[in-house]
């Protein structure tokens, strides 16, 4: 005690603590900075997420909404028949058509010109479709009808703000002048936005035809190679889960085996998409493109996820539990099967939804094995060929709409990726539940 | 679906001889389970067991060979002057199972009959068309040696499934006779099935080891055989990466170099990204944040890490090319002359790094121990000293090997940079160029390829073989820090 007082005479002037001198004042300041630099880090992790989140939502929300035009309509037999006499008879519809959207924006007060080609380049094709609906309809003629008809996928685009009056270069597909239009009759409220069903429900259309693109046949994609993801990866996962975590000897066996899963948990998804193209598709001769092959690739690599989770979880269960059954006379695999991995059950279902939904957001492996966005042209037409024809799966398909030249595709790829954030998000939720409901802290 | 009824019959016989076995030796017990030596369960199992395994083994094999052996057969059956230049055996053998699929599916619809199929002759009939109403893509007239090929190929797939289902059913029931012969009431048939149960857990943990060895394979195979089409050298050396779309003359020249500086390029600047992010993000976590924060925040950053790639991709496609063009296009700076770069795809790859950088650290931060830091508090160090002094030089080594595994990554990913960096080959320094990887570069040779034959198709392998050896050295050397630094101390 006495040995620290002497040292107040030396070079240091007596100081109080309760006065800052300036290297304290300096060292205060270095800490609140770096105090500041990790909370900026972390706001800076948290902004990125906030920006990726609000792009998704507003670049993918248009992809639910499809602009209609609703036109109520009154045909009759003459007029049907006078458009049959004609050489071109789907135009002779459109001009019915055209005729009817004047009256009724006549009737409103409002006086606009347009001609055939604007119609076109807003509504494509009416003529054929009214044709089509009056020839499978012949009752309705004479009577009102109201049709919806889907607004190019350009209009959708001017009315959700992505093209402006200014960034509309005339060309075929839409020229400046038809937006005139296009105002007028959303202000006499026949152009409406409504619920688009056909994003939900359908298939890939062709490069030119954004509007009809839909996502179903590739979601039931999906849904058949995580059905195979299911069935091979849970029960092998566990099995060697076991194996290594109750049984395995301490030898070189066992040793490579570990290094191999920690190993594979690591090797990129490609490796894994080439690993499927050369066994099951070159060696094994399976069909290309098939939800089946994709579902196998997707097992190896989320086989090492769900090893990992399932041997901590196996951990998890206290050695008593072990060494009473034991006691009572069971044998180990009895113990093993009987008591610890029932008590692992949730951790490991756990594991497996998490894992499960890793291998749904995958896209390079299914690309090397072909199951690209264009081969989901329609739905499977059972359960066998829900698993053999060629199809595609959520993330592929995301990736084709993004890959291609017209920028109305990049709307539905938003879109897309908000179906697929949203099964993801239901498979974290059960996920987070079943480990709330069911883990048991030991 | 005669396969799944094959499945379902094997099954059934199973579920039989369950009961069989079971019942067999309750009653050569006297029905008293006390005089077994195992639970009576056990009995049926082991007679399920000997239906189900021997049977599906059995199954698996052949569904394996099957394909090869009549592929080969009918394959070497073609005479050569049915193969027409420029096409090879491999091609001709496609046409031969669409034909005989068509066949198939036309006999399905009712098209043809089954006596129609067998015999038909291209010069007499016209099968092509009549294969082309049953809905099947046929590429060319097929003639009339691919047809023959076609019907033979039918033939000998339809007596392999015959033989092949009277085998498994006899396999089968030999199987549940040989289980009911053991029925008696001292035999150990937990112990059998035991045996049998752990042998199955052994073959589910070799898995792991046959997936690496397919990967071995079926890359080192097709690597051999790009290097006998292609010099290893120019593949290794060479700086100009052109592949020529036409696939014939060999004009391609595929030089992995580019394609290296590209990956190496874009996985520096998502390190520059991730790494100061991802590692104050964690000292934070760690030293700082109270438990509320720390309870937010750790999930938070932790959801950026269970974003699917494609998203990702998609947003350096569509938000962040776009606005890094604001910045530094033609508009403002004039640096960069398109949205997809290697600054671009690197940002994006950065952001999606982050969480994996900071989760590592903070684990490997938390195992620094408290002693340590109690000692340095002692000495009246602040606690920033404390963390640059005392805490990051401890955790450095596991630093490190989180950087690295992070560095992996960067190089295996591929979403990001197929759809943010470009598809241009060069070498330049310029990050605001569009630059392309090696894992961008597999995508593109083999999406829609169905032709290995090719030096086009096959470099995509010898590059996988690349990223392959890269990322496992990497993986390797970092794991060995890892755990060197963790027994440390242990």
């Amino acid at each position: 005690m006495t040995d620290a007082t002497l040292n107040t005479g030396g070079d240091r002037p007596g100081t109080s603590l309760a006065t800052q001198d300036a290297r304290t004042k300096r060292r205060n300041r270095a800490e609140a900075r770096f105090k500041a630099y990790g909370l900026t880090a972390i706001l800076i992790g948290i902004f990125f997420l906030v920006v990726l989140a609000v792009s998704i939502i507003r670049s993918g929300s248009p992809a639910f909404t499809r602009t209609i035009v609703g036109v109520e309509f009154t045909i009759t037999q003459p007029q049907i028949d006078a458009a049959e006499g004609e050489l071109f008879k789907t135009k002779a519809y459109q001009t019915l058509f055209i005729d009817a959207l004047k009256q009724q924006l006549d009737a409103r007060g409002m006086e606009m010109k347009f001609d055939e080609d604007s119609i076109e380049r807003l509504l494509g094709k009416v003529g054929s479709t009214l044709r089509e609906y009056y020839q499978a309809n012949p009752d309705q003629i004479g009577t009102p009808v109201s049709f919806e008809l889907a607004a190019s996928s350009r209009v959708d685009g001017y009315l959700n703000g992505r093209l402006t009056r200014d960034s509309v270069k005339d060309s075929r597909f839409l020229m400046a002048a038809d937006l005139d239009l296009v105002d007028a009759l959303q202000e006499a409220d026949i152009v409406r936005s409504s619920f688009n069903w056909t994003f939900i429900t359908g298939a890939d259309s062709g490069v030119d035809n954004p509007g009809g693109a839909g996502i179903g046949a590739s979601v039931v994609g999906s849904f058949f190679m995580m059905l195979v993801v299911l069935v091979l990866s849970l029960p092998i996962g566990v099995a060697a889960s076991i194996y290594l975590e109750e049984f395995a000897p301490q030898n070189k066996f066992t040793d490579l085996i570990e290094v191999n899963i920690s190993n594979l948990a690591a090797v990129p998804s490609i490796v894994f998409g080439i690993l499927g193209l050369a066994v099951f598709i070159q060696f094994a001769h399976l069909p290309q493109s098939a939800p089946l092959v994709g579902g196998l690739v997707l097992t190896l690599m989320t086989l090492p996820t769900i090893i990992i989770s399932t041997r901590a979880s196996l951990r998890a269960v206290p050695p008593s539990i072990r060494d009473a059954a034991l006691g009572v006379g069971a044998s180990k695999m009895q113990s093993v099967f009987h008591h610890v991995l029932p008590l692992a059950m949730p951790g490991i279902l756990t594991g497996t939804i998490i894992g499960l939904a890793q291998a749904l957001g995958e896209t390079a492996p299914l690309l090397l094995i072909g199951m690209v966005g264009f081969v989901a042209r329609g739905y499977p037409d059972g359960v066998v060929s829900g698993f053999m024809d060629p199809n595609s799966a959520m993330p592929a398909q995301i990736y084709t709409w993004a890959a291609r030249a017209d920028p109305s595709f990049y709307e539905k790829a938003w879109g897309g990726i908000i179906v697929l954030l949203v099964f993801l998000l239901t498979m974290n939720i059960i996920a987070i539940i079943l480990r709330r409901r069911f883990e048991r802290r030991w | 679906m005669p396969l799944l009824w094959l499945i379902l019959i094997v099954l059934a016989i199973a579920t039989a001889g369950y009961v069989l076995g079971r019942s067999r030796v309750m009653a050569g017990a006297g029905g008293d389970s006390r005089d077994l030596h195992s639970l009576p369960s056990y009995y049926g199992y082991n007679v399920a067991l000997k239906v189900v395994l021997p049977s599906f083994l059995l199954l698996l094999v052949w569904l394996l060979a099957q394909p090869m052996i009549v592929n080969g057969t009918v394959a070497a059956d073609i005479p050569e002057s049915a193969i027409p230049d420029g096409s090879s055996r491999d091609l001709i053998m496609s046409e031969v199972r669409r034909t005989a699929e068509g066949l198939d599916n036309a006999v399905a619809q009712g098209l043809m009959t089954e006596d129609f199929a067998r015999s038909a002759r291209s010069d007499f009939n016209d099968v092509t068309q009549r294969l082309k109403d049953a809905g099947q893509i046929v590429t060319a007239q097929v003639t009339q040696p691919i047809l023959e090929a076609a019907q033979r190929y039918r033939v000998m797939n339809d007596t392999g499934n015959l033989i092949l289902t009277a085998l498994v059913v006899l396999v089968a029931l030999a199987g549940a006779a040989w289980g009911l012969r053991e029925m008696r009431p001292e035999f150990r048939a937990r112990n059998v099935v035991e045996r049998v149960v752990h042998g199955v857990l052994v073959a589910a943990a070799s898995v792991a080891i046959l997936t690496t060895l397919g990967i071995v394979l079926s890359l080192v195979f097709n690597t051999i055989e790009f290097f006998r089409l292609y010099p290893a050298w120019d593949f290794f050396f060479g700086t100009t990466w052109s592949p020529s779309f036409t696939g014939r003359g060999g004009s391609s020249e595929l030089g992995v170099l580019p394609l290296l500086w590209g990956t190496f390029y874009i996985s520096i600047v998502a390190l520059l990204v991730a790494v100061p992010v991802g590692l104050f993000a964690a000292i934070y976590l760690s030293e700082y944040a109270s438990p509320r924060v720390r309870s937010f925040a750790k999930p938070m950053l932790e959801v950026l890490a269970g974003i699917p790639t494609i998203v990702y991709g998609l947003f350096a496609l569509l938000t962040v090319g776009p606005l890094l063009m604001a910045v530094f296009g033609k508009d403002g700076l004039g640096w960069m002359q398109a949205g997809t770069a290697v600054m671009t795809a690197g940002l994006v790859m950065g952001i999606m790094l982050i969480p994996f950088v900071s989760s590592l650290s903070d684990d490997i931060i938390n195992s620094v121990p408290q002693a340590m830091r109690d000692g340095s508090y002692g000495l009246g160090a602040t606690k920033s000293e404390t963390i640059r002094q005392v805490v990051l030089p401890a955790a450095l080594p596991g630093i490190v090997g989180a950087i690295l595994l992070a560095a992996s990554r960067a190089i295996g990913e591929t979403m990001i940079v197929v759809l943010g960096a470009g598809a241009a080959a060069r070498l330049s320094l310029n990050p605001f160029e569009a630059m392309t990887t090696v894992t961008a570069k597999i995508v593109s040779q083999l999406t829609g390829d169905a032709d290995f034959a090719s030096p086009e198709a096959l470099v995509a392998f010898a590059l996988g073989m690349t990223l392959f050896v890269i990322t496992l050295g990497l993986n390797i050397f970092a794991l060995y820090i890892v755990r060197k630094y963790r027994e440390q101390y242990e």
